[in-house]
C-alpha cells in the first residue's frame, strides 16, 4: 500500500472519529438545502405566472436552478475549507505526532499530498450532499446532466485549491485557531477579488481579479470547461503543495 | 552503529549543541545524561533525522543522517519525550498505522502487532482510545510504537519521565529486556535510572561532552579511596567524641577521620582510607575490641550523582575562576 494512501486513510478517519466531518455536513446541507428550495421555489412560480398570463418564454432548470445554485455552494465552499485544513499539520505540530511521521521512512510530499487527498474527499464528500438535492431535478425534469458534472468538477477544483493553500497555512502554526482564521481571511480575499474589477479597468485589477477563485468558477457554473481555468486550477494546487513542502522543511531547520 | 562526530545545532541565537563527538557499540544501552537544557532533545533530534545538524556528522548503521536519511529512518525507533499519540484511535488502530508507515510488510504486520503488545503488556487495552490512556499506559504504547519494527537502533527521550515508582521498574525492564537484540540511547536526568540500566555514560552539559566512559569506571575514577560511614555507641559516660577519633585514626589503612554530628548518644564519624585501602573489617575490629557497640558500619559510596555535580559543576567554578 502506497504512502500515501497510508496517509489518507488516517486522516479520513480522524476526519470520521471527530465530530468534524458530521457538524460540517449537516451545516452545508442546511445552507445548499436552504439555497437549493429558493432557486426551485423560484423557478416554480415564474413557471406558473407563464402559465398563467400564456407568454411562452424557455424554462430551463440549468439556468434557473442549477447554475444559481452550484454558484451559491462554490460560496459556502469558502466558509468550510479553513475548517478542513485547520488541524492538519497544527495538530500533528502541537501534539508532536509530527515527530512520528518526521522520523518515519516517509517522504515529506507523501505526507502532504495523503493529507490534502483526504482533505479533498472529505470536501467531495460534503458537495455530494448537495447532489442529492441535484437528484430531486432528475425525478420530475429533464435537466441536462453534462454542465451538472462540470459543474461539480469544478467545484472540486475550486476547493482543492483553496485546501492546498489552507494545508500550507496549517504547517506555519501549531494552533488550529490561528491557521483557521488565517485561512478564512485567504478564502474570502482571493473571493473578493473579483470584486475589484467591477470598479477599476487598471492592469492590477485585472490581475487580482485574475487571482479570484470565483472568477474562475464562472465559466464551470455554466457548464463550460475552460483550460484556461482548469490550468489556473491545477496550478494553484501545484502551487500550494509546494509552499507547503518549503514550509515544513524550513520549520524543521528552524525548529 | 551510532558514530557522531563534531556535531553541532545553531539555532537563531542559542548553541543547543556544540561539536560533539561519540561512539556507540552495537548492542549497548548508553545513557544520555545531563541537566534540562543540555542538548539532549536536540542531539537525539539529529540522530532520528528530525533536525538537520549546523555542522558536523552523524551516522547511524552506517549511514549519513543527512545524505541517506531514509535508510536510517528505517533502522530507527524513536520515543519522543511526549509519545507521539494520536488520541482519536483505538491502541490497535494506531499500532497498525505505525506498523504501516515503517513499512512492515504486510504478511508479518499481524505477528509484529501481536508480538509488540505482549512485549509491552497493553493487550488488555487494544480497543480502548489511545486518548483514553492512563500516563503508564501511553508511555507503553509509546515503546510499542517505536520497536513495532524490530530496528537496530532505540533513541529513547525520557522513557520514565511522569510515572509513577512501579511503573518505572517495569519500563526499566523492558528496556534492559531489548538491549542486546537493540542498540539502545536513552536520556535521562535521573542519575539512579542510568546505574541502573545503562552500561555506558555519556554526560553533557551546555550542549557539550563533559564524559563518556563506562558507569563503573565513571563512579571508580572520582572516588579513589573508599569512604566508610561509622555510628558507635559508646558505654556510659565513658568515651568523648575526640577519644574516640583518635582511636579510629590510629586504624591502619585510615587516612582521615572526619566526625559528624552526634544522634541518640551515638558517635558518628566518616572515615576515609589510603589510597586503594580496604579498611572496614579492620574499623569493625578495632571497634568491638575497644568494648564500644557498633551501631553501623556501610560504605558511602560517591553516587554517580555526584560525579555529575562534579562534572557539571566544574566548568562553572573554572568560567568564575577565569574572570577573578
Amino acid at each position: 500500500m502506497s504512502s500515501v494512501w497510508i496517509v489518507c486513510r488516517k486522516e479520513l478517519k480522524s476526519y470520521f472519529a471527530s465530530p468534524i466531518a458530521y457538524g460540517l455536513m449537516s451545516f452545508f446541507a442546511l445552507i445548499s438545502g436552504y439555497f437549493f428550495y429558493v432557486a426551485t421555489a423560484i423557478f416554480v412560480s415564474r413557471g406558473m405566472e407563464m402559465q398563467m398570463t400564456g407568454r411562452g418564454m424557455p424554462m430551463d432548470v440549468n439556468e434557473w436552478v442549477i447554475r444559481p445554485v452550484l454558484m451559491n455552494v462554490s460560496v459556502i465552499g469558502l466558509f468550510l475549507i479553513p475548517m478542513i485544513t485547520m488541524r492538519l499539520f497544527a495538530e500533528e505540530k502541537r501534539s508532536g505526532t509530527i515527530e512520528l511521521l518526521a522520523t518515519s521512512p516517509l517522504r515529506d510530499i507523501e505526507v502532504i499530498v495523503g493529507k490534502w487527498l483526504a482533505a479533498i474527499m472529505l470536501y467531495g464528500a460534503i458537495l455530494g450532499i448537495s447532489a442529492l438535492n441535484m437528484a430531486i431535478l432528475f425525478l420530475y425534469g429533464t435537466p441536462d446532466w453534462k454542465p451538472l458534472l462540470i459543474g461539480y468538477l469544478g467545484l472540486l477544483l475550486q476547493g482543492g485549491c483553496l485546501l492546498s493553500i489552507g494545508t500550507f497555512i496549517s504547517t506555519t502554526t501549531r494552533n488550529q485557531i490561528i491557521a483557521g482564521t488565517a485561512t478564512f481571511a485567504v478564502c474570502l480575499l482571493l473571493w473578493v477579488f473579483d470584486w475589484v474589477s467591477a470598479y477599476e479597468q487598471a492592469a492590477w485589477a485585472k490581475v487580482l481579479s485574475y487571482l479570484s477563485v470565483v472568477t474562475h468558477f464562472e465559466p464551470f457554473s455554466k457548464g463550460v470547461l475552460d483550460t484556461r481555468d482548469v490550468v489556473f486550477y491545477f496550478s494553484m494546487i501545484f502551487f500550494g503543495l509546494f509552499l507547503t513542502a518549503r514550509a515544513l522543511e524550513s520549520t524543521r531547520w528552524r525548529a | 552503529m551510532i558514530k557522531v562526530e563534531g556535531l553541532s545545532k545553531r539555532y537563531a541565537r542559542t548553541v543547543a549543541v556544540d561539536d560533539i563527538s561519540f561512539e556507540v557499540q552495537k548492542g549497548q544501552i548508553v545513557g544520555f545524561l545531563g541537566p534540562n537544557g543540555a542538548g539532549k532533545t536536540t542531539t537525539m533530534r539529529v540522530l532520528t533525522c528530525f533536525l538537520p545538524p549546523t555542522s558536523g556528522t552523524a551516522f547511524v548503521a552506517g549511514f549519513d543522517v543527512m545524505t541517506a536519511s531514509m535508510d536510517v529512518k528505517k533502522r530507527i525507533g524513536y520515543l519522543p519525550e511526549l509519545p507521539p499519540l494520536y488520541p482519536e484511535m483505538e491502541v490497535i488502530e494506531y499500532l497498525t498505522f505505525v506498523g504501516r508507515i515503517k513499512k512492515i510488510p504486510k504478511a508479518e504486520l499481524g505477528q509484529r502487532l501481536n508480538e509488540v503488545i505482549e512485549r509491552c503488556a497493553i493487550g488488555d487495552v487494544r480497543t480502548k482510545l489511545v486518548g483514553k490512556l492512563s500516563r503508564g499506559y501511553r508511555q507503553r504504547v509509546g515503546l510499542a510504537q517505536a520497536i513495532i519494527h524490530n530496528p537496530d537502533v532505540l533513541i529513547l527521550d525520557e522513557p520514565t519521565a511522569g510515572l509513577d515508582p512501579k511503573q518505572i521498574i517495569e519500563t526499566r525492564e523492558l528496556i534492559t529486556g531489548l538491549a542486546g537484540s537493540h542498540t539502545i540511547i536513552l536520556s535521562t536526568h535521573i542519575l539512579p535510572e542510568v546505574e541502573q540500566t545503562c552500561e555506558q555514560v555519556i554526560i553533557i552539559n551546555k550542549g557539550k561532552v563533559v564524559a563518556t566512559d563506562s558507569v563503573h569506571n565513571l563512579t571508580n575514577r572520582l572516588r579513589g579511596s573508599e569512604a566508610v560511614a561509622v555510628e558507635l555507641e559508646p558505654q556510659a559516660g565513658e568515651l568523648t567524641a575526640a577519644q574516640a577519633q583518635q582511636k579510629l585514626e590510629q586504624v591502619s589503612g585510615v587516612s582521615r577521620v572526619i566526625p559528624k554530628d552526634a544522634r541518640n548518644g551515638r558517635l558518628r564519624f566518616e572515615v576515609e582510607s589510603l589510597q586503594g585501602r580496604s579498611i572496614r573489617p579492620e574499623l569493625a575490629r578495632a571497634v568491638v575490641e575497644s568494648g564500644w557497640s557498633l551501631h553501623e558500619l556501610y560504605p558511602v559510596a560517591l553516587s554517580l550523582e555526584e560525579v555529575f555535580l562534579q562534572l557539571t559543576a566544574s566548568d562553572v567554578s573554572a568560567a568564575q575562576g577565569g574572570t577573578q
